[in-house]
């Protein structure tokens, strides 16, 4: 016999769809059908089934092999490690639950480390300028249910998340949008002919790293002021349409990826998107929003928010809370050599980093806690297989529209498994005992 | 004046912040007295002595104070923070924050800075004949205030981002400079005597850029208004005449919107 749980989040990307059903074996130890996910959130599910996976902490031996430890052992380790250092740096945690989050913020400030998270390589240049002139946001059911004008930008939803535009920004039929797509104009921007741009009414195919000078045309199209016969390879005519198509909706909405948060201009795209949002306010309604990656990037951020005041890249080392990125960011830190020990949870830095920051991880003491093998994994002395977060064991996340959402626990992990709760709790109380804090 | 000489002799494993290494902080301290000062590796708490030798006594106040740097300081930030009078000189390369908050005095660098120099300045005279990093005389992370007052002069090339929320006083650079001057200024000036990128004065509401080179891209907020003589930075020469950012804020002064200016020289 098999059991069907229904409901269960899908524990991959941003859009952390909730209607997830899975089948499980009598026993509850083998996961065997997922249904209603999107192939990569299917693959996720499966991918906790894999025989091969590491179910012990390895640590990297004199000659480069591994030799299997204890999860004690491997505590002991970590607390040491973030002991010693002058300056640690606690990397990733958008793959984890807000509770992991939380204690490894206690760990940070006991340590006086560096904690950032992977905002850094995404929508950290969001965050700067959310800080810098504010964001009028909403939560996605308020787009499906009212949204007739979708913009994507510097985005490509058909891939990165499947099934966004079905649930919520394009297809569902909502409650004044009874029509569905029909009820809605969809404006894609994007230097690349993508899947997404392919489905949209109008697509302006902006030249590359002009996303700030087509975003000022906007504002400029709105007040009826000058604009040069061409701007960003796009002819001044087609610009003002668009600024009269997104001012005739009832109400709109800007998503935006990682096309323009990390493409040149940064974070002044994001400031001059939200800038362009709070103009249209001026005729109609309109939001914005990230379309933030992993799935619990956006709880990463705010429990780094609520309890250090910022959202990423917080500098702990002199104790008390400072953020500055470029100074106080994971890539520079480690590009400029700034830090003495790596822990990295619940990311991929060594696939994701520039090679030069990735050496650095290699030079130092670094633990990586993930249950997958990865790139950071090979290059980091002590790695920490835990049990997935989201199928194994539950707990709190937040969608991409900032909408808290409990994870559910929907097969047993490997026996003898940790989760990231677990073994951050026991590194907590070890590292205590080492600074005398307990 | 009296000068106090500060000798790099044991480089830190990472990097140094030593926001004590102002006029301020030695004023009417000896020798001894200033290497007892803190500075921090990492959350690591030292002293000023443990990293550089110092010699000399300081003056009794600020403004009777001259700092001289030696040996490499490159892995150094904060130097010069929040002074308000006397003198710096760095006689190579500095890292990041030189001269933040800085309200008076002079800090003179004979190579190059990092990132965040002269963030939110106030006041005072900084001369680099090196090159500046990004975010010269720009708003400290999160904050609407730049630069607001005094004088900076960068011999050499400048990065991205100078004068970011700029509100007064003046900045000059000889060489090029990178995308993004002076956005979301509300006034002072930059005047770029090389070549500019691209993204100049975006979402700027009141200011002056100069520019002697080439620009790249023009932001599409600024019109061409008119030509203009003008004598800048002690040069007379003929400018085409923007004003933007037309797609942003502005304040109206006597019933006359003010707009940002962009000179071009022709
Ligand atoms: S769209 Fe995202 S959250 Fe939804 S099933 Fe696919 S991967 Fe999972």
């Amino acid at each position: 016999m098999t059991k069907t749980i229904t409901d269960v989040i899908c524990p991959f990307c941003g859009t952390l769809c909730d209607d997830i059903e899975v089948t499980v074996s009598d026993d509850g130890k083998k996961l065997l059908e997922v249904a209603n996910a999107c192939v990569i959130g299917t693959e996720k599910f499966l991918h906790s089934q894999s025989t091969d996976r590491v179910t012990k902490p390895r640590i990297r031996q004199e000659d480069g092999s591994w030799k299997t430890i204890s999860y004690e052992e491997a505590a002991d380790y970590t607390a040491k490690a973030l002991a010693k250092a002058k300056k640690p740096l606690m990397y990733g945690w958008s793959s984890t639950n807000c509770e992991a989050q939380s204690v490894g913020n206690e760990i940070a400030e006991i340590a006086k480390a560096c904690c950032d998270n992977t905002a850094a390589v995404c929508h950290g240049t969001t965050l700067i300028a959310v800080q810098d002139i504010g964001l009028p946001t909403c939560t996605l059911g308020e787009i499906k249910n009212r949204a007739d004008r979708i913009i994507f930008w510097g985005c490509n939803p058909a891939h990165a998340h499947p099934r966004h535009m079905s649930r919520y920004s394009i297809f569902p039929r909502g409650f004044f949008t009874g029509k569905g797509q029909m009820s809605r104009k969809m404006i894609v921007v994007d230097p690349r002919c993508t899947d997404t741009a392919r489905m949209a009414d109008v697509h302006l195919q902006v030249e590359q790293g002009r996303d700030y000078e087509l975003l000022n045309a906007l504002r400029v199209a709105f007040k009826g002021e000058w604009l040069p016969d061409v701007v960003a390879g796009i002819p001044a005519e087609k610009i003002r349409e668009a600024a009269d198509l997104m001012k005739s909706g009832r109400f709109g909405i800007i998503f935006f990826g990682m096309g323009v948060t990390q493409s040149l201009s940064k974070n002044h795209n994001i400031d001059i998107a939200i800038a362009v949002t709070k103009d249209l306010n001026e005729y109609t309604k309109f939001s914005i929003m990230p379309m933030r990656g992993h799935y619990n990037v956006t709880g990463s951020g705010e429990v780094f928010a609520w309890q250090f005041g910022f959202p990423y890249s917080v500098d702990l080392t002199r104790g008390f809370a400072r953020y500055n990125p470029g100074d106080s960011s994971s890539i520079d830190l480690l590009k400029r050599g700034e830090v003495d020990m790596m822990f990295t949870i619940g990311s991929d830095p060594g696939a994701h980093f520039p090679i030069s920051a990735v050496r650095a991880i290699a030079k130092v003491d670094s633990v990586c806690i993930d249950p997958h093998i990865t790139p950071t994994s090979g290059v980091s002395k002590l790695h920490v297989p835990v049990a997935f977060n989201g199928v194994e064991c539950g707990g709190n996340c937040y969608r991409m529209d900032n909408v808290p959402i409990d994870c559910r626990k929907v097969v047993e992990p490997p026996e003898g498994m940790m989760t990231d709760l677990d073994f951050l709790t026991m590194v907590c109380t070890r590292l205590k005992k080492l600074k005398g804090a307990a | 004046m009296d000068t106090v000489t500060i000798t790099m002799k044991n480089a830190p494993a990472l990097y140094l912040e030593a926001d004590t290494i102002s006029p301020d902080a030695f004023a009417g301290k000896s020798a001894a007295q200033i290497a007892e000062l803190p500075v921090f590796e990492g959350n690591n708490p030292s002293t000023l002595g443990k990293y550089f030798e110092v010699t000399g006594n300081a003056g009794a106040t600020a403004a009777d104070t001259r700092i001289v740097v030696k040996g490499d300081v490159k892995r150094v930030k904060y130097i010069g923070f929040r002074m308000t009078a006397g003198e710096i000189v760095i006689e190579g390369s500095a890292d990041q924050y030189v001269g933040g908050w800085m309200k008076g005095g002079k800090i003179t660098v004979r190579g190059n800075v990092d990132a965040f120099a002269a963030t939110a300045m106030k006041g005072g005279e900084m001369v680099i004949e090196g090159n500046a990093g990004n975010y010269l005389g720009a708003a400290y992370r999160g904050d609407w205030r730049g630069m607001s007052g005094g004088k900076i002069l960068v011999k050499g090339n400048a990065g991205s981002d100078v004068g970011m929320y700029m509100l007064g006083g003046e900045i000059v650079i000889n060489g090029n400079c990178d995308v993004h001057v002076m956005t979301h200024a509300e006034g002072g000036r930059v005047i770029i005597r090389g070549n500019a990128a691209s993204k100049l004065g975006g979402q700027m509401v009141e200011g002056d850029i100069y520019v002697f080179g080439s620009i790249d891209v023009m932001m599409p907020g600024f019109k061409p208004v008119d030509e203009v003589e003008l004598t800048v930075d002690g040069t007379k020469a003929k400018f085409a005449h923007f004003i933007g950012d037309t797609g942003e804020r502005h304040k109206k002064k006597k019933g006359v919107v003010v707009y940002g200016n962009l000179y071009k020289k022709i």
